[in-house]
C-alpha cells in the first residue's frame, strides 16, 4: 500500500506553462473588450464609425485650421467677412484668446498694478499644496495661514493697503474673480454648513426650525434667486446712506447658498455616526461641544469628504452665475470681450466659450481626482 | 453616599443657582430665548428699514401691480400673450415656460442619462470610454457656460434664413431657431387624444391581466407588442376613421424668411439642449453607482436560474438599482428645473427672466422676491411630494 502510494507522489515541480494562445495578449484584449458577441462588435463599429466621423473635423477645427496668431478680426476671418481667409475656412480663432489673456485673468485690474494679484496667487499655492498632501506637518499653522490670515493679507494687497494704491472691486474681474469668489464661498460655507447642520440636528426647537428653514428655502430656489436676493434686497434691508459693494454682496449670496448645501453633506456624515459614540463621549463627561469637536465631527466629516469636494466643485461653476448679475468673473468677461468690434467674427464666440470651459474644467477635474485620492486615502478599512 | 443625600437635602444658595446654571434644560430654553429676541430684532430692523426705503423711492406695495399692463413682449409663450396683457399674466406665461423646459428637459436628460450610465459598465472597452469621455466633460463644466456656448456660440452663427439648413420632415434650422410642421387641430381631434388615453389604459390593464396569469400557470404573455398596437394603433386608426382631421402647417422658403410652421427660438433650444446634456451627466453617475451598487450575488442567482441577459437586466437588476437611483435622482430634476433659471443669459422668458422684466419696470422688489421664493418652493415640494411616493411605492417592504 505505502509503496504503491509512493510511486504517484511527484518528486520535482513542473515547469510554468505560458496561458494558451488567445487568453492573453492584445488579440484577447481586443476579443473580450471589443469583439465579444455581434452586438459588441457592432457597437464598436458604430462607435469608431461616430469617432471618424467627428474627430478630425474637431482637431482639425481646434488646431490645423485655427489661427494662432493675428493682432485684430481680419485674422480670424475670411474674405468675405472682411478678413485675410481663404472663404470657406473656419478654424478657432487663439489669437482672440492671447490678446485678451490678461483682460480673461484679471479683468479691468490696472496693468502696473497686476504683479499684486499675480503675489496673491503666488501665496495660496504655496499655503495650498502643504495643506493638500497629507503627510506635509503643521497643518493647524497651515490652514490659519490659509484660511484666516491670507484672505485679510489678500484683500489688502487687492484692493490697496499698505500704502498701495486703492483699486476699486469695479475694476476685478477675469480668473481672479471667479477664483475669489469660490475661495471665498469654501471658506465660508464649511464652518457656516457645519453650524446649521448642528442646528438642524439640536433637541431646541427654535434653533432647530430656523435651521431647517433656512436650509430648505435655499436649497429649494436657484442661486440665480439666491444672487438676486443679494443685489437687490440687501439694498433695501439697509439703513439710508449705507451700500455694500456689489463684490460683497455676491460673495454673500454665493456663501448662503453653498451652506445650506454644505449643511446637508454635513448632516449627512452626522447621521451616519453610530449611537455608542455620542453615548461613549457623554459617558467621559465630556460637554457638547468638546464631544462635536473631538468625537463627533472627525469622523463625520471624513465620511462625507467627497460629497465634500463635490459641493466645493458646484459652488465653483456656481460662481460663474454672478455674470447675470453684472459681474465680470471669467465666464462674464469671456462674453464681455465678444461683443469687442476689434475682434467680432463668426469664430471668436466659440473660441472664448471654448477657452473658458477648458480653465473651468481644469479646475473642477483637478478637484474631483484629489477628492478621489483623498477617499482612498482615508480609507480606514472600519466601513461597512 | 450620606454625603451626597444630606447636600441635596439642604441645598445652599449658590448650588442652586449653579445647578441652574448647568440645567441643560434651562439652558435650552435661555439659548433659544436669546435666539428669537436677537431674531426678532433682526427682522423688526429690516423691516424698518425696508419700509423707509420703500417710502423715499415712493413705491406701493402690495401685489395689486399684478393688474397693471405689462407693456413688454415675449418671444415664446405657450398661451395667448401680448404687450397689452397684464404683470399677472406675463408671469404665468414665465411659469409655463420655465415647466416647459424643465418637463422636457427632465424626459431628455433622462434618456440620455440612462443611456450613458449603462454604456459606462459596457463590456465593451470603447463604449464604456466614450460614456466616462461624456460624463467627465460636461459635469466639470458650469452650466451656464454650455447654455451661451449653443446660443452665442452655435446658433447665433447659423446660416442666415435664405439659406437654412433643410433637414427632414420640412423642418429647417437657421440662425432664428428650428422651424417645425405645426400641428392643426381639426374637428374630432380629441377623439384622437382619447383613443390615445384608453391604449394607455387598456395596457395597463393588459399588463396586470399578464402578470396575474403568469403567477397563476406559469405562461408569460408578452405585453410590449399588444401595448404597442393599444397605445399607437388605436389613435391611428381613430385618425383614419375620422378622415384625417390632423393636419399641418408646413414652414414654406420665402426670399427671406420662412413662413408658417412653429417656430422653437434659438433661446429655447440652447437652454433646452444645454440643461439636458448637463443634466444627463450626472444621471449617468447615480445610474451607474446604482447598478453597481446591486450585489454581484443577485445577477449570479438569476444567471443560475437560467435567465437570458435581458431578463436579468430588466427582472433582478433594474428594479433593484432603482431603489438607490430614486432619491439622488430627484433632486437631479429639481436641480435642473432650477437650472432652467439660466434662461435668462440666453433671453428666454423664464419665471426668473420675466420678473426681473417686472422688477425692473415696477421697482417692486419685496413683492417679486416673495413670488419667486412662493414658485420655486412649490415647484420643489411638488416634485419632492410626488417622488417621495413614488419611493415609498418603490421601496423594499421589510419586515
Amino acid at each position: 500500500m505505502a509503496s504503491n502510494s509512493a510511486t504517484f507522489v511527484r518528486q520535482d515541480m513542473l515547469a510554468p506553462q505560458p496561458a494558451p494562445l488567445g487568453a492573453s495578449g492584445a488579440s484577447h484584449w481586443f476579443r473580450t473588450k471589443l469583439f465579444a458577441t455581434p452586438k459588441d462588435t457592432l457597437l464598436t463599429i458604430l462607435a469608431l464609425a461616430l469617432l471618424a466621423y467627428t474627430v478630425p473635423g474637431i482637431i482639425n477645427w481646434l488646431f490645423i485650421d485655427a489661427v494662432w496668431t493675428g493682432s485684430d478680426r481680419t485674422a480670424c476671418a475670411t474674405v468675405i467677412q472682411g478678413g485675410v481667409l481663404p472663404d470657406g475656412q473656419s478654424g478657432a480663432c487663439w489669437a482672440f484668446v492671447e490678446a485678451k489673456f490678461q483682460q480673461f485673468m484679471f479683468g479691468r485690474y490696472p496693468a502696473d498694478e497686476r504683479w499684486r494679484p499675480i503675489l496673491v496667487a503666488v501665496l495660496f499655492v504655496i499655503l495650498l499644496v502643504p495643506m493638500l498632501i497629507p503627510k506635509a506637518p503643521h497643518k493647524g499653522w497651515n490652514a490659519l495661514a490659509l484660511f484666516i490670515i491670507l484672505p485679510f493679507v489678500s484683500f489688502f494687497l487687492l484692493i490697496g493697503g499698505f500704502g498701495l494704491p486703492h483699486v476699486e472691486t469695479q475694476l476685478w474681474g477675469g480668473l481672479m474673480v471667479t477664483l475669489i469668489l469660490s475661495f471665498f464661498g469654501i471658506t465660508v460655507s464649511l464652518p457656516l454648513g457645519i453650524i446649521l447642520a448642528l442646528g438642524r440636528r439640536s433637541q431646541m426647537p427654535v434653533i432647530k426650525t430656523l435651521c431647517v428653514v433656512f436650509i430648505e428655502v435655499i436649497r429649494g430656489i436657484p442661486l440665480v434667486t439666491v444672487l438676486f436676493m443679494a443685489s437687490v434686497m440687501l439694498p433695501l434691508f439697509l439703513p439710508d446712506g449705507w451700500t455694500f459693494d456689489k463684490l460683497l454682496r455676491a460673495l454673500i449670496g454665493v456663501s448662503i447658498f453653498a451652506s445650506a448645501y454644505m449643511a446637508e453633506v454635513i448632516r449627512g456624515g452626522l447621521q451616519a455616526i453610530p449611537k455608542g459614540q455620542f453615548e461613549g463621549a457623554d459617558s467621559l463627561g465630556l460637554s457638547y461641544w468638546q464631544k462635536t469637536r473631538l468625537i463627533i465631527l472627525p469622523q463625520a466629516i471624513k465620511l462625507v469628504i467627497p460629497s465634500i469636494v463635490n459641493t466645493f466643485i458646484g459652488l465653483f461653476k456656481d460662481t460663474s452665475l454672478v455674470s447675470i448679475i453684472g459681474m465680470f468673473d471669467l465666464l462674464g468677461i469671456v462674453t464681455l470681450n465678444q461683443s469687442d468690434a476689434n475682434w467680432a467674427t463668426p469664430v471668436t464666440p466659440v473660441t472664448g466659450y471654448i477657452f473658458a470651459g477648458f480653465v473651468f474644467w481644469l479646475f473642477c477635474f483637478g478637484m474631483s481626482r484629489y477628492s478621489a485620492f483623498m477617499e482612498r486615502h482615508l480609507d480606514t478599512g472600519h466601513k461597512h | 453616599m450620606a454625603g451626597m443625600a444630606l447636600n441635596s437635602e439642604t441645598p445652599g444658595t449658590s448650588k442652586r443657582t449653579s445647578s441652574l446654571i448647568n440645567d441643560p434644560k434651562v439652558r435650552g430654553i435661555f439659548y433659544q430665548v436669546l435666539t428669537l429676541a436677537l431674531l426678532v430684532l433682526f427682522v423688526w430692523t429690516v423691516t424698518q428699514n425696508t419700509i423707509n426705503n420703500l417710502q423715499k423711492a415712493n413705491i406701493a406695495s402690495g401685489f395689486g401691480f399684478l393688474q397693471g399692463r405689462a407693456g413688454f413682449d415675449i418671444g415664446q409663450s405657450l398661451i395667448a400673450y401680448t404687450s397689452d396683457s397684464t404683470y399677472g399674466r406675463a408671469l404665468l406665461v414665465g411659469i409655463l415656460n420655465t415647466l416647459q423646459v424643465a418637463v422636457l428637459g427632465i424626459i431628455t436628460a433622462s434618456i440620455i442619462g440612462f443611456i450613458v450610465g449603462i454604456a459606462r459598465l459596457s463590456r465593451n472597452w470603447l463604449i464604456a470610454k466614450l460614456a466616462q469621455v461624456y460624463v467627465e466633460f460636461f459635469r466639470n463644466i458650469p452650466p451656464l457656460l454650455v447654455i451661451l456656448f449653443w446660443y452665442k456660440g452655435v446658433i447665433a452663427v447659423l446660416p442666415q434664413a435664405r439659406e437654412s439648413f433643410n433637414l427632414p420632415f420640412q423642418t429647417y434650422l437657421n440662425n432664428r431657431g428650428l422651424f417645425v410642421p405645426k400641428p392643426i387641430f381639426g374637428d374630432g381631434s380629441w377623439a384622437i387624444a382619447v383613443a390615445f388615453l384608453v391604449g394607455i389604459a387598456a395596457t395597463v390593464l393588459v399588463a396586470r391581466w399578464a402578470k396575474q396569469r403568469q403567477m397563476r400557470t406559469g405562461q408569460p404573455f408578452h405585453t410590449i407588442w399588444t401595448g404597442i398596437g393599444l397605445i399607437f394603433g388605436l389613435p391611428l386608426l381613430t385618425f383614419l376613421a375620422l378622415g384625417s382631421p390632423i393636419t399641418f402647417d408646413y414652414p414654406v422658403a420665402g426670399r427671406f424668411n420662412l413662413t408658417g410652421g412653429a417656430v422653437l427660438g434659438p433661446e429655447f433650444i440652447s437652454l433646452y439642449l444645454a440643461l439636458s446634456f448637463y443634466t444627463a451627466s450626472f444621471i449617468a453617475e447615480i445610474v451607474r453607482s446604482g447598478i453597481k451598487a446591486v450585489p454581484k450575488g443577485q445577477t449570479e442567482a438569476a444567471n443560475a436560474l437560467g435567465l437570458r441577459s435581458n431578463a436579468i437586466t430588466r427582472l433582478i437588476v433594474l428594479p433593484q438599482a432603482l431603489r438607490i437611483i430614486i432619491p439622488p435622482l430627484t433632486s437631479q430634476y429639481l436641480n435642473l428645473t432650477k437650472n432652467s433659471s439660466l434662461a435668462v443669459a440666453c433671453g428666454f422668458a423664464d419665471i426668473y427672466a420675466v420678473g426681473g422684466t417686472m422688477l425692473n419696470q415696477t421697482g417692486q422688489a419685496v413683492e417679486i422676491v416673495a413670488l419667486f421664493l412662493a414658485i420655486y418652493l412649490s415647484i420643489s415640494i411638488t416634485t419632492a411630494i410626488f417622488m417621495n411616493w413614488f419611493n415609498a411605492k418603490m421601496a423594499l417592504v421589510e419586515r
